[in-house]
């Protein structure tokens, strides 16, 4: 785990813990009778009010991962709390009890087609035993909520995938839970309607508090509403940070290459075979991650006059992740240790951190093993000369 | 063709009417839970229970692959204790009905198969009973396919219904087969064709129209 941003870090300790998985493995027999891991030995702790994500390519484990969070699969072993209950520990009556404060939505949406909207939402309350006043006056706030009271009486074979997914999401409210868990939600929708679909999310996450939970495959969901996020590989949780953190510091290749999806974070391969080509010399190949305010603040311009620094800029990106501005850049110095090294740590001051990533400069080892940390194959055309710096000195 | 005629064949029509109606609904009370306890207990069902399904698949297929006409005979012993009587009307309709529960069992089974399992995951998420599960979820989802089953059930019902003239039954068809051909009246047997082909007709019809009424897929 990174070391989360000091405001997160606060607000996930003020409250207090909403889902907390223990040591949950999920093994089953498959059709030809092997032995098959979907989740092993996870645990983690979800805090109330946060949204969480689990990522990771298909057949992770994420789907069985998310479906022990209301026991839809019974782990093989561990323990499941949810909202302070032990759910692996309660009778099937009781489980189902409990299931009424777990929401769930799906990526098929799983909308009945024989009930309109109305009663496609008013389901689990009938589930419920609630008398028709009760579940009228429950549904039709819902529908004003997700924008379909207009649609009441319409059938989902009518609707849009988005609506459906808005219907799913009434539905999965109607029962005021406290958890909601979202199976790739946005998946089977389009760029647009995935957007909208997470800011109703983060809507609900914010104004009923809710704690959502979402597994997805997709990177651009987790950068555009989680707090933090759970990288799954073979059954395992392999990263667990905010998602600020993972952002900056991925440490695990199938990580950097989900991250690769949305932004660009590794050195494009096509640069790094120029470069290893190259007479570098005592050469440094840096990595500056910039996040929230540094952004916007000359602090590399300063510290080019500082230190007398002087390099090229090979590769960089600006983006948001969780809100916030979150940038790198990397850059090729012929600076002195000691000089990187005051400059490093005058960026780092100012909440920049650096990485060495000369290593990467070293002769790929034989055969096109650049593999996962860089995916692209591009030409860069004309040297690596320090043209930025010299901007900067002539503007300085 | 004989006011006499005309009498006795309005008779047979109504017999038939009844013979069809009485053990399609009888066989429908029993088919539909048959097909539902054959869906959950599946080894893929929400109550898997792999050896009752099994036995019950057996037992269906036995009774579905006896040809009609054994059946009717088979169980006479059956239809004295239950009609008080093994031949007429009310004996014929016991066999209509054994033949049609295991039938629609079958027709069942198959629509409820075609409701997509996430809607089951889905009311289970949320904390549904098997029992809910079964009311809330499966039957009304599949009730369009429930209903062409039930409609597939008459129609083959008015064919099994003609054999009931064996065991005195009477029937449209026991009309054809006595006074059309062992009398050599061709008209009759013209008539009872025509009238059973319009009677499938309406069957049929009706029973799509209110599938699609029914279904919102």
């Amino acid at each position: 785990m990174g070391s989360p941003t000091a405001g997160l870090a606060a607000r996930t300790d003020a409250r207090h813990t909403m889902i907390e998985l223990t040591h949950v493995s999920q093994h089953y027999v498959d059709n030809q009778g092997a032995l098959t891991h979907a989740v092993r030995d996870v645990s983690l702790q979800i805090a109330s009010g946060e949204i969480f994500g689990i990522i990771g390519r298909s057949g992770a484990g994420k789907s069985t991962l998310v479906r022990s969070l209301n026991l839809l699969h019974r782990p093989s072993s561990g323990t499941v709390h949810v909202a302070g209950r032990e759910l692996t520990a309660l009778s099937p009556d009781a489980l189902r009890e409990a299931r009424h404060e777990i929401g769930m939505i799906f990526q098929h949406f799983n909308l009945l087609s024989s009930r309109t909207v109305y009663g496609n939402v008013a389901l689990p309350l009938e589930l419920a035993g609630q008398s028709r006043t009760q579940i009228r006056e429950a549904v039709e706030p819902l529908l004003e909520l997700v924008g379909l009271a207009a649609q009441r009486d319409r059938y989902p074979s009518q609707l849009s995938g988005g609506q459906k997914q808005r219907v799913g999401i009434a539905r999965a409210l109607a029962s005021r839970p406290k958890v909601l868990l979202s199976d790739e939600a946005t998946s089977a929708l389009d760029p647009e309607t995935t957007r909208a679909i997470l800011d109703l999310l983060r809507k609900i996450n914010r104004e009923l508090g809710l704690t959502i939970v979402l597994i997805t495959h997709q990177m651009q969901v987790v950068k555009q509403i989680c707090d933090r996020v759970a990288v799954m590989d073979a059954g395992r949780v392999i990263e667990l940070g905010s998602v600020l953190d993972v952002f900056r510091t991925p440490q695990h290749d199938v990580t950097r290459a989900l991250i690769g999806d949305v932004i660009a974070h590794e050195l494009p391969s096509g640069i790094l075979e120029r470069l290893r080509k190259q007479e570098l010399g005592a050469a440094r190949l840096l990595r500056l991650a910039f996040t929230g305010d540094e952004v916007d603040r000359p602090l590399l311009s300063e510290a080019v006059r500082r230190f007398d620094l002087d390099f090229s800029i090979l590769h960089g990106q600006v983006d948001e992740v969780q809100g916030q501005p979150f940038g790198s850049l990397t850059i090729l110095t012929r600076a002195s240790p000691a000089t990187i090294a005051e400059a490093s740590a005058f960026l780092a001051e100012h909440g920049v951190s650096t990485e060495d990533l000369t290593a990467q400069l070293l002769p790929a080892p034989s055969g096109s093993s650049s593999g996962a940390s860089a995916p692209h194959l591009t030409l860069l055309r004309g040297d690596a000369v320090p043209l930025a710096t010299e901007a900067l000195n002539r503007v300085a | 063709m004989s006011p006499e005629l005309l009498a006795l064949f309005w008779d047979s029509f109504l017999e038939t009417l009844a013979m069809v109606g009485t053990a399609g609904l009888v066989g429908a009370l029993v088919g539909i839970p048959l097909g539902v306890a054959l869906h959950v207990t599946d080894e893929q069902g929400i109550l898997p229970h792999p050896w009752l399904s099994r036995t019950l698949g057996i037992v269906i297929n036995a009774v579905r692959s006896t040809p009609f006409i054994i059946l009717l005979v088979a169980v006479i012993p059956l239809t004295r204790v239950l009609a008080g009587s093994s031949i007429g009307t009310a004996a014929a309709i016991v066999p209509l009905t054994i033949a049609a529960a295991p039938f629609i069992a079958r027709l069942v089974e198959t629509a409820l198969r075609e409701v997509d399992r996430g809607l089951v995951e889905a009311a289970q998420a949320m904390g549904a009973t098997n029992l809910q599960i079964v009311t809330k979820i499966l039957l009304p989802e599949a009730l369009p396919g429930i209903v062409a089953a039930f409609t597939v059930t008459l129609v083959s019902l008015v064919g099994y219904s003609a054999m009931a003239g064996a065991i005195g039954g009477g029937g449209l068809g026991d009309l054809g087969i006595r006074y059309g051909y062992q009398r050599f009246l061709p008209e009759v047997m013209l008539l009872v064709v025509l009238v059973l082909i319009a009677f499938v007709q309406i069957v049929q019809s009706a029973g799509d129209r209110l599938v699609r009424k029914l279904s919102h897929r």
